[in-house]
């Protein structure tokens, strides 16, 4: 009875300290989606575009700008000190936590321009998302040449859960970031301007599988509160290393933990959502899971399994192999007879998550460098890949069927070109990106006694390269098809997205150094307890 | 046993001086910027270029030689011990402990490929202006082959694997596009496509290797490798030599991965000259060879070096006999006098010197009659059929004469180039002793014999006899800015066996890096008598059967042997049973469960249940529930897997 | 420790016997005269929307209603433990809830310009 006594006593509150300063990266971008609601609530429509995008892009250059100044903060790292705990102990704040959160804003930047482009005469989004398809209220927002532009706060929304969510330093504040995160990506998902059918149908199997994987998530939580009575990261490490309670609750509690965690990578066997939501929604949106998603999850998966399972590595490596391997496999087996180019995007992306878990495997710092900086290139090289396939166009709107994409080389060769060049970063060709992350992952994992892994991550790859090579062939080398898609002049937006993608693909691969070496000197000292 | 073969060599090897290159070898990088930027020029600059493109795209390989032979040079004022020397670029890849640095290593070994590389390089580029003269795309030609000399050189030059396998994949990449040059043939497109394909398999075994390297080493340069290979034991010795092996297969289209070779000859004639004769399909023996001290610790790995060496010698010369496209016999040519070289590489130091010998007279002499048959086939109006030729001596009779010296160092005739270099191979696989060096010496020894037939076959149906020439054809020699490389190529052919390998010139150059072979046991031996006489029964069978007889122009039907040749010896049925059909069964297989297996899984269970299959079907809207069932099945082993651990 | 769980297992348990007791009492005392309306959705008592067999459509304005009802309900929520500790959270606990608030109030904007708490 003392603890409820103690709870009612409301004179022992005392006011928690927060660290404005140090989360402020964080509250500038959920600052920048609040004043998107102000603007969709009191700017006239015409305008609301314009006064969205000075608000996204200036919040995220802003959120870019603090983030540097905080990481380059003396004190933070006084020491050898790995960071801060902050806001009472529920967010961290140290090196890989703000390589993430600095990846992320930059990958965002570049989805926003996508999201954004509306030179093609109109934007990729819906004119009122919730008119029945084919309904007359469809037609008459279509022909007022409307557009949701919601999806700009909706969008930084989801940026700030996601930067939120590796630096999460407690389950629960995990769980929150989790859920904002995913929210306005179920909404953005069917907001497809075209194919609306399709597009509704990916966010409702995207909501109900997110929140499936959420209860495990949930769930989880409450098995790992059970055995250490605490949400904290390091205080279930503490529990787990002097075995408290029962072995059962804290394993149980890691899978269902990981379910969730591997349910936002797309890890086999959590992948089924994948390509269906991938393919049904707008590519600007797919090209933004496909990149911040990607490594916001990972970077919450790093966080948990370093820091509060950090001491059991050899009692989930087993289990991380298996999913790793099935996950290298199959995303490339299947994604082998695909017939969609952004459903084949979306099995390359699950492969590739599964050549990250291979450093993850290694729980090593040299693991955890790899897979930041194999995830910071690899989402630029995928944000460049969507917005080359939001180029290419016949009158129903995206040509995805790649039969459409014959000949696309004899058409528009530099489009092709840079394409090409995007899927060879992805099979890990030498001297673009893709093979210095891939070789970064993999070399970790040797080094972490993983080499079977390895020898079938390689084997992965290989597979993998016919694919994209498949694609390249039928660019290249196969007769246009005579109905054809038009390649749209790009926009400005479009056109920057895909010469960061390109330049990003080209210079990481040339001259890996300098960002191997920060994503290094950022891991240096694994995450903070 | 491999004590005694691998002491020699191990010293030399892991004696490799690290000095720092100075004066004029600190700027051999330049050799690969020179290509390297033409190619840039070329592919970037669209076509504002085309006018001048041909011209850059002849001038930068040859600046490259022009560098190489100055870095040559230099090299040869140093004592032998200290011609090693290393090019610091910059700093590559730095993850955790692991650093690697952009370096290159200017050694004999190195410098022997960059000078064939860029020499031969620069004579095919020349050719190729006047071979392509009549394409649109020739500045894009140009464009692929600049950048395929740059990635060479960076193969060959690099100091560590990683580099290398950077280089590697470059080569890769460009003979695939130079291969898919002519895309608008379907053929042409599907052999590009085959050659990637194969390849990967080869890479895959490489780069399996270079992890291997590091879990052992810690490091993958060739200094850090070789001077700890001792310390890894045999077994992990046989691993990298096994996995090197896969992929020097796939590159130097060695059995059983040599199928994508004759396919590739879909690509201009230039490109089949330099890439896929004169260089990168010799990239799997220098890869061997630079693994010396790997191949010396492991018997196992030397021993499948050689059976496939003398397997492929036999395959491709078997093929070569049988085909009537003039590229293709050349190709299967190809592949045979790589597998000599494969063979030489795998005797361990007593034949290294011999395979890299080997291949740079082949380099010339096989680029000249590559060259020979694009000028024929440029002049008969791109017919590749040998029964559609005769008779060119005549109207062609520079390119006739080419190909003839170059017939007579391929075959082996003293004095010309191939007697220097393939008897000593024959004679190192003789001397390798037992049954094992019987067997392997006398597969080289046949093969001479029937390299000697179908070269004959090819040079007699091409320049004499009756003329069998389509109605439209009206050959005349071709332009000079043609012949004077096939001239120079000639001159090489007849003369670089007898200048490298008299008084053990190269011998001696090579070996610090290599080790020494046993001393040769003078120029003429029972064994060269022997290879002698074949070669001349060989020719002289060829003469029989093609120089009096006439040959119809179409194929005659034929037994089974010859139409296994002509079928490339069943290597893409192979291909297909062993490889493709399971490959395509299993991703079948995968997305079949992808697709229906869950749910296959829920109805049949539904209908066990007792016929609630019906209902069941009733409230599926859609894949949500099988999706979320797969993720359940999914979860229940995940966490099932976790708590076994524990037990 | 579990039993200070003990009363609220019992209210539960109290709970579902009431709602079992209510239901089985009325299913067998009370009288059965169907009549149309009774065999109708419940609507808050107003018309029921008509609707396809089978499940279909909601009038999506329920929806709204209901999001903007958890909306305040919250915010009262909240608002309580603060009146509470009012005292010794102090400066920094104003500051938090007028944050809290404004947030809030945005969304409110954002519904009210926005058409949604006009019911048709």
């Amino acid at each position: 009875m003392t603890s409820l006594s103690g709870a009612l006593a409301a004179a022992t509150i005392t006011p928690p300290h927060i660290e404005y300063g140090q989360l402020s990266p964080l509250l500038v971008v959920f600052g920048a989606a609040v004043a998107g609601v102000l603007v969709e609530a009191f700017v006239p429509r015409e305008r609301r575009r314009a006064f969205h995008l000075v608000i996204a892009l200036g919040g995220l250059v802003a959120a870019f700008a603090l983030i540097i100044s905080v990481a380059a903060t003396p004190s933070l790292f006084a020491h050898g000190s790995p960071g801060h705990v902050v806001a009472m102990g529920a967010v961290g704040v140290d090196g890989p936590t703000l390589f993430i959160q600095g990846t992320i804003v930059v990958l965002a930047f570049v989805s926003v321009l996508l999201i954004a482009e509306s030179s093609h005469g109109v934007s990729p989004f819906a004119a009122q998302a919730a008119a029945v398809p084919g309904s007359a209220e469809e037609r008459e927002g279509l022909l007022r040449g409307i557009s949701h532009t919601e999806v700009y706060p909706l969008t930084l929304f989801a940026v700030g859960g996601m930067m939120l969510f590796p630096a999460a330093n407690d389950l629960l504040t995990m769980f929150v970031a989790l859920e904002v995160l995913s929210l306005p990506l179920y909404l953005l998902c069917g907001l497809a301007r075209r194919r609306r059918l399709i597009s509704q149908e990916a966010a409702m199997k995207y909501f109900l599988l997110g929140a499936f994987s959420s209860a495990f998530f949930l769930f989880g939580v409450a098995m790992l509160y059970g055995y250490s009575g605490s949400v904290s990261l390091s205080a279930i490490a503490a529990a787990a290393a002097t075995n408290v309670s029962s072995a059962t609750l804290l394993y149980a509690g890691i899978a269902l933990v990981g379910i969730g965690l591997l349910f936002k990578i797309g890890a086999v066997p959590f992948q089924s959502w994948k390509p269906d939501v991938y393919q049904g929604a707008p590519t600007a949106v797919t090209a933004l899971m496909a990149s911040c998603t990607v490594v916001s999850a990972f970077g919450g998966l790093l966080r948990v399994f370093y820091v509060a399972f950090g001491q059991l590595t050899w009692d989930w490596r087993p289990a991380m192999w298996g999913v790793a391997i099935l996950t290298m496999l199959a995303g490339a087996i299947i994604a082998i007879t695909q017939t969609d180019v952004k459903r084949m995007l979306a099995y390359s992306s699950i492969a590739h998550g599964g050549f990250v878990l291979t450093a993850v495997v290694a729980a090593t710092a040299a693991g955890l460098s790899a897979s930041l900086f194999y995830l910071a290139v690899y989402g630029l090289t995928t944000i460049g890949a969507f917005a080359v396939v939001t180029l290419v166009r016949d009158p129903a709107g995206e040509a995805n069927h790649l039969s459409k994409w014959a000949g696309l080389g004899k058409r528009s060769p530099w489009l092709a070109g840079v394409f090409a060049f995007f899927l060879l970063a992805f099979a890990g060709i030498p001297l673009t990106s893709g093979f210095a992350g891939k070789f970064a992952v993999f070399q970790a994992a040797a080094a972490g006694g993983a080499l079977p892994l390895v020898i079938i991550g390689v084997l992965a790859s290989a597979v993998a390269a016919f694919f994209y090579v498949r694609v390249i062939v039928l660019m290249f080398f196969s007769d246009p098809a005579p109905d054809g898609p038009t390649v749209v002049t790009p926009g400005l937006f479009t056109g920057a997205a895909v010469a960061v993608g390109a330049a990003a693909t080209l210079v990481f691969g040339i001259a890996p150094e300098p960002l191997l070496a920060l994503a290094s000197h950022a891991a240096a000292h694994l995450f903070v307890r | 046993m491999t004590g005694t073969l691998a002491g020699l060599p191990m010293r030399a090897a892991s004696a490799l001086p690290t000095l720092a290159a100075v004066g004029v070898q600190r700027t051999a990088w330049l050799m690969l910027v020179f290509p390297l930027a033409g190619a840039l020029v070329l592919l970037l600059g669209g076509r504002r270029t085309n006018r001048f493109g041909h011209v850059v795209g002849v001038a930068m390989p040859f600046a490259s030689f022009v560098v190489a032979v100055i870095t040559f040079v230099a090299m040869l004022g140093y004592p032998a011990s200290q011609r090693a020397r290393d090019v610091h670029m910059f700093t590559w890849i730095s993850v955790g402990g692991f650093h690697v640095d952009a370096g290159l290593l200017v050694d004999q070994l190195s410098i022997s490929f960059a000078l064939l590389i860029t020499g031969v390089g620069s004579l095919i580029h020349l050719f190729a202006v006047g071979y392509m003269s009549h394409d649109p795309d020739r500045r894009r030609f140009f464009g692929y082959m600049n950048l395929f000399v740059a990635a060479m050189l960076l193969l060959v030059l690099a100091d560590n694997y990683l580099l290398m396998y950077a280089g590697w994949e470059g080569v890769g990449l460009a003979s695939y596009l130079l291969i898919g040059f002519w895309q608008y043939k379907p053929s042409a497109a599907a052999a590009a496509k085959k050659a990637f394909v194969v390849n990967r398999v080869g890479v895959a075994g490489f780069s399996v290797a270079i992890m291997l390297m590091f879990a052992t080493f810690g490091t993958v340069t060739y200094t850090g490798v070789f001077g700890q290979a001792s310390s890894a034991g045999r077994g992990t010795a046989t691993a990298l030599g096994l996995l090197l092996l896969l992929g020097a297969c796939a590159k130097s289209a060695q059995v059983p991965l040599q199928s994508w070779l004759l396919d590739a000859m879909e690509g201009p004639t230039p490109v089949s000259a330099l890439i896929h004769a004169a260089t990168m399909v010799t990239a799997g023996v220098y890869l061997i060879v630079r693994s010396a001290p790997i191949f010396n610790l492991s018997m196992t790995a030397r021993l499948a070096v050689t059976v496939v060496g003398a397997v492929t010698l036999l395959f491709g010369a078997i093929i070569g006999c049988a085909k009537d496209d003039i590229k293709k016999a050349l190709a299967g040519s190809t592949m045979s006098q790589i597998g000599y070289m494969v063979l030489a590489a795998g005797l361990g130091p007593a034949g290294y010197v011999f395979a890299i010998a080997h291949l740079i007279v082949h380099g010339f002499f096989k680029a000249g009659l590559f060259l020979g048959a694009g000028a024929v086939k440029h002049e008969m109006n791109d017919e590749v059929d040998m029964r559609r030729f005769g008779g060119l001596r005549v109207v062609m009779p520079i390119t006739a004469a080419t190909f003839t010296i170059g017939w007579l160092a391929i075959i082996g005739v003293w004095p010309f180039s191939g007697f220097f270099t393939k008897d000593p191979i024959i004679a190192a696989a003789f001397a390798k002793g037992g049954i094992s060096g019987a067997l392997l010496g006398s597969a080289a020894m046949i093969g001479a014999g029937i390299t000697a037939f179908y070269m004959t076959r090819v040079l007699l149906m091409t320049f004499t006899g009756h003329r069998r020439w389509e109605p439209d054809a009206h050959p005349h020699e071709v332009p000079p800015v043609m012949t004077s490389p096939m001239i120079v190529l000639a001159i090489g052919a007849a003369g670089a066996g007898a200048f490298l390998m008299l008084g053990n010139r190269f011998v001696d150059f090579l070996s610090p890096v290599t080790g020494a072979p046993p001393a040769s046991r003078g120029l003429i031996t029972p064994v060269s008598g022997a290879t002698l006489a074949l070669v001349v029964l060989g020719a002289v069978i060829a003469w029989a059967m093609y120089g009096r007889r006439e040959i119809p122009v179409t194929a005659p039907a034929a037994r089974f042997p010859v139409v296994a040749a002509r079928k490339d010896l069943y290597g893409d049925a192979v291909n297909e049973a062993v490889f493709m059909r399971p490959g395509q069964w299993l991703t079948r297989l995968s997305v079949y469960f992808d697709n229906r297996g869950v749910d296959g899984l829920v109805n049949t269970l539904a209908a066990t249940v007792g016929g609630s299959s019906g209902r069941l079907r009733r409230v599926q809207t859609g894949f949500v529930r099988s999706y979320a069932l797969s993720m359940l099945v999914g979860a229940v082993l995940l966490v099932g897997v976790l708590l076994l651990v524990r037990i | 420790m579990l039993t200070l769980y003990v009363p609220i297992l019992m209210l539960a348990a109290l709970a579902a016997l009431f709602a079992g007791f209510s239901l089985v009492m009325g299913a067998l005392a009370g009288p059965k005269r169907w009549n149309r309306a009774k065999l109708q959705a419940y609507e808050s008592g107003i018309e029921p929307t008509p609707q396809p067999s089978g499940g279909g459509r909601f009038p999506v304005k329920y929806y709204l209603t209901a999001m903007l009802f958890i909306l305040f309900d919250i915010e009262i929520i909240f608002l309580y433990p603060w009146a509470v500790t009012f005292r010794s959270l102090g400066v920094f606990g104003l500051v938090e809830m007028v944050l809290f608030i404004v947030t809030v109030l945005v969304a409110y904007a954002y519904v009210w310009r926005r058409g949604g708490l006009e019911w048709d």
